[in-house]
């Protein structure tokens, strides 16, 4: 079973869309028990860090989140609540990874938020999640905040800075873009993470 | 590198789209979610669809056709037109649509950003300006509403600038003295405009040929390029014009 974790601070349908085509159907839950069994849980995400985090308290998903042995998938917002701290709303993450997540500086050249498709620096050799993905493919973005590179980091974009596109620490997966919005690329890492052993 | 984005947009009323599309492989000329997936498959990197449906029972079936378009289309979309509060906007945020547009509702009620902004995210909340030149002073535009029918006298920086600071995520601006011309987009508004705000800008109004998108996105700096009839009647074709601009030098998904 494959659990979508709803939290009224996700966009839920897109990921869903996205995975009736690869023919899987989600279980949209809030359920820890259900997280708990689940054999894939994505955690996507939407909005602001601070009310995000107060959703999944006061839906009691903190400690199960960070409980979860099965593959998981952080989107977005998702991602960067996976981190130790966030700038935004001065918010303590689930710190699943010791990273920060801090906002693009002002550059006149460069719009905040990063909105739009965007190609990768870097990928890890051998990350099962971009099995088939070259640096050169693009993927949809939209983000004022990023992640900071660090040893947890899976891939590497650049937008006036390098940021962390994507993170890993052991089952925890996280992405920065949109998979579910981001074409046939998207597809293929979202099925990459559904087929990790 | 960020890519610059070409947009098509579709003006939808009863669930319809109003001037239809002239593409080969499409059997139904005013169908939006065959249209939607045809844009898709072609290369659009975002897709706008604005209603123009003058009634209330109209937009309800909106929400439906957002349903239908976000289980066919894998990019981004935004859908505008009569938002008028966070509930509008939140039902067809549910119903798939990844960003939502508000334009005249706004500024006759700036706040009504603001409240769009802190319920559901600035990166959600697209604000449209239909901006005019000033006639008698130069580099002066004002904004207009209600398809251009209405003069406000608003400044137009002054207003992206509030818009901004209220909590929008991205600027969709259209020049009324371009729009429909061909003659190119409004180099001179978007080069002061981009002075002025530092959210993404999506110039429209005015596309004819390739040379426009090079123009706008080099000098106009835009970070996006929308144009309707001159993709849906075939004048211009997206894979050639993404190749064009790919030539030319500028970053092209």
């Amino acid at each position: 079973m494959i659990a979508l974790v709803d939290y009224d601070a996700g966009n839920t349908r897109s990921v869903r869309n996205a995975l009736k085509r690869l023919g899987v159907e989600a279980t949209v839950t809030s359920d820890p028990e259900v997280l708990r069994q689940a054999d894939r849980v994505l955690f996507p995400g939407v909005g602001h860090a601070q009310s995000a985090m107060e959703a999944l308290r006061s839906h009691e998903l903190e400690a199960p989140l960070r409980e979860i042995t099965a593959p998981f998938l952080g989107i977005c917002l998702g991602m960067q609540l996976m981190c130790a701290y966030t700038e935004e709303g001065h918010t303590t993450g689930l710190g699943i990874v010791p990273t920060k997540v801090v906002r693009f500086g002002d550059d006149a050249n460069r719009p905040v938020p990063q909105m739009g498709w965007n190609h990768f620096e870097s990928i890890k050799q051998q990350s099962p999640l971009f099995k088939g993905v070259s640096t050169e493919d693009n993927v949809y973005y939209v983000h004022s905040y990023y992640a900071q590179v660090d040893d947890s980091t899976e891939a590497v974009t650049h937008y006036g800075v390098e940021f962390a596109a994507a993170i890993r620490y052991q089952n925890y997966f996280g992405v920065q873009f949109h998979p579910e919005k981001s074409g046939e690329v998207g597809l293929k890492i979202l099925q990459n993470f559904l087929e990790l052993t | 590198m960020l890519k610059k984005r070409i947009i098509p947009c579709l003006d939808i009323q009863d669930g319809r789209t109003v001037k239809g599309v002239r593409f080969v492989d499409i059997q139904d000329a005013g169908d939006p979610v065959e249209q939607a997936e045809a844009y898709s498959n072609a290369g659009a990197d975002e897709l706008v669809f604005l209603d123009i449906s003058a009634t209330v029972e109209a937009r309800k079936t909106l929400a439906e056709l957002v349903e239908r378009i976000a289980e066919t289309i894998q990019i981004p979309f935004t859908v505008g037109g009569g938002i008028q509060s966070v509930e509008d906007a939140k039902r067809l945020l549910d119903a798939g649509a990844d960003k939502i547009s508000v334009n005249s509702a706004a500024v006759r009620r700036p706040e009504l950003i603001s409240e769009l902004a802190n319920k559901l995210g600035n990166q959600c909340i697209v604000v449209a300006m239909d901006v005019k030149r000033d006639s008698k002073k130069d580099f002066q535009w004002h904004v207009v509403v209600d398809g251009g029918r209405t003069e406000t006298g608003l400044d137009a920086f002054e207003w992206a600038q509030e818009a901004e600071t209220r909590g929008a995520g991205e600027l969709l601006c259209t020049s009324m003295d371009h729009d429909g011309t061909k003659s190119g987009y409004d180099i001179g508004f978007l080069q002061s405009l981009r002075q002025k705000v530092s959210i993404p800008i999506v110039a429209s109004g005015g596309a004819g040929t390739m040379e426009h998108f090079a123009e706008v996105f080099d000098q106009g700096r835009a970070d996006a390029a929308l144009a309707a009839s001159l993709f849906h009647f075939g004048e211009l074709e997206i894979p050639a014009l993404k190749q064009f601009l790919k030539t030319q030098g500028f970053p092209i998904r």
